[in-house]
């Protein structure tokens, strides 16, 4: 026992295991982009996955968007009526729901349904050898399960970020003229003049990357599932929580990268 | 001089960690026959497969298909001597997310792209159809989920799906583990047929020894990761190696039971 080194060598170990993760996760991440640039590509297993992604998450998108979007009107208009700036409400909220809540919320419901889905389902097919049947018929299961899904997720966030971000502009509308006593024109008037194409186009780059990150994420869990029904389990719980981990900081790192200044 | 084996392995050898699993295997498989490989859970078997299925890479050794050693052949080369097997998985392993038809219909697609992928989808439906018919079953069934199936009805769609292709070699993993001893011998009787049809060269891992009997014209045990005994699968029950006779006839007291406690 060494009480100096002990406790060096375990820091070690753990930093070391952090980088080999990592590690395995890019090289993981590159070989399943790399199937992209050589065929053959499997359209049914994108098509399926972009409409388990794009069209099944939209319930769900969607009533989380237009709730955010109605509540960021209520808590804006409690606090900025003390300073009667009460008109930089329809600003407030179309630049929160485009730049932030629709990417990020959309992000977090779709990990959570998503992410999940797609680690449990692959980790069952590796925990129950039809990723290894799959090599024996001559079909790579990085190109046949992770390709498509990195790409659909890729795509497919995006469009439900764009529903997000106008569902979530309405809540905060509906809220305002229905119940804070806002006219409706000028309301539309000052959305529009709060919102740039920039802030649209972030937000949608935003949510291709969250997709990415957030397929990436259930794939390689899956992928790398050992031990039965329990391991498929942690590999979920693990998609999920890395997933939304994950989301959370690029977002900020996103934000800085193109708002900071 | 004699002909080339099928399949040719010498001094193949895997280890997880500290534990040796094949330590130094050499076996020959000839062209055309059955060959069975016997031995305890863990002795070994099904990592041997993997290997030559190249879906676990050995530590040291050669593999050779058709005199071409797999191990080192360029990945398009191994790809290519690969496609020639056909594999039915202990648990049938059947794509749980597609029909049964579409699971044959994938073997059918997958494998020898030149002539199958001129298939169009309802060409390989109706032989999807045919090849149920082969192992036994209703064209009918090809509508159902592998979920939906008995556990033997499932090996026979695995089955299916694994001659789907025309292979020239064959893998069976414990074909009849989990089966009643009738539908055992009825898949049995489905591998001895395919494997006569088709002209292909098998390997079988299985502990069970009636199996064995049915489906080998060859055996061999696999002991601690090294092959104790080889000789014809008929010799099995009356093989004269001390340890094989204990293992197949389910003796509790011999050299293998001797080892354990040691």
């Amino acid at each position: 026992m060494n009480f100096i080194l002990d406790p060096v060598a375990a820091i070690g170990r753990a930093f070391l295991g952090i980088v080999r993760k990592a590690g395995a996760l890019a090289l993981f991440a590159l070989a399943g982009l790399s199937h992209l640039l050589r065929p053959p590509f499997y359209w049914g297993v994108f098509f399926n996955s972009l409409i388990e992604i794009a069209f099944y998450s939209l319930p769900v998108v969607a009533l989380t968007a237009i709730f955010s979007g109605g509540v960021i009107a209520l808590q804006s208009y409690a606090g900025f009526a003390q300073y009667h700036v009460q008109s930089a409400i329809a600003g407030i909220v179309v630049l929160a729901v485009v730049r932030e809540l629709g990417p990020v919320l959309a992000g977090l419901m779709v990990a959570g349904r998503v992410g999940a889905a797609m680690s449990a389902e692959i980790g069952t097919m590796r925990v129950t050898d039809q990723i290894d049947a799959l090599r024996t018929l001559s079909t790579d299961p990085m190109k046949y399960l992770v390709t498509p899904r990195l790409l659909a997720g890729t795509l497919a966030l995006p469009f439900l970020v764009l529903v997000a971000d106008i569902l979530g502009v309405l809540g905060g509308f509906t809220v305002s003229v229905s119940k804070l006593g806002f006219d409706p024109q000028n309301y539309i008037i000052a959305t529009f003049n709060a919102l740039k194409p920039l802030d649209v186009i972030v937000g949608l780059s935003k949510a291709a990357v969250f997709g990415f990150i957030i397929s990436l994420m259930g794939c390689y869990h899956g992928y790398t599932s050992r031990g039965g029904a329990e391991g498929v389990g942690s590999a979920t719980t693990a998609a999920v929580v890395a997933a939304s981990i994950l989301l959370l900081a690029f977002d900020y790192l996103l934000t800085d990268l193109f708002f900071a200044s | 001089m004699s002909a080339l084996p099928k399949i040719r392995i010498r001094g193949l050898t895997k280890s997880f960690g500290s534990k040796t699993v094949l330590d130094g295997i050499d076996l020959d498989v000839e062209a055309g026959t059955s060959f069975v490989v016997i031995g305890g859970s863990g002795s070994g078997k099904s990592v041997l497969l993997r290997c030559i299925l190249g879906l676990i890479t050995p530590d040291s050794g050669t593999i050779e298909i058709d005199g071409e050693n797999v191990l080192t052949a360029t990945p398009a080369r191994r790809i290519a001597l690969i496609e020639q097997i056909g594999m039915l998985f202990q648990n049938a392993a059947l794509f749980d997310s597609m029909s049964v038809a579409d699971n044959i219909m994938f073997g059918l697609r997958a494998k020898g792209r030149g002539k199958a992928h001129r298939l169009t989808k309802a060409q390989a439906r109706e032989q999807a159809g045919d090849i149920l018919k082969q192992v036994g079953l209703d064209p009918t069934v090809g509508a159902l989920a592998p979920s939906e199936l008995s556990g033997g009805m499932q090996k026979r769609v695995g089955l299916a799906r694994a001659i789907a292709g025309t292979p020239n070699i064959l893998f069976f993993d414990e074909p009849t583990t989990g089966l009643d001893p009738i539908m055992g011998a009825v898949i049995d009787g489905l591998i001895v047929d395919c494997v006569k049809r088709l002209g292909s060269t098998a390997i079988a891992i299985t502990h069970d020894m009636a199996s064995a009997q049915r489906i080998g014209d060859q055996a061999a045990m696999l002991y601690h990761g090294k092959l104790v005994w080889k000789g014809l699968a008929s010799e099995l029950m009356n093989s004269g190696n001390a340890m094989v006779d204990q293992f197949t006839h389910g003796r509790k007291d011999g050299p293998i039971g001797m080892e354990l406690r040691k």
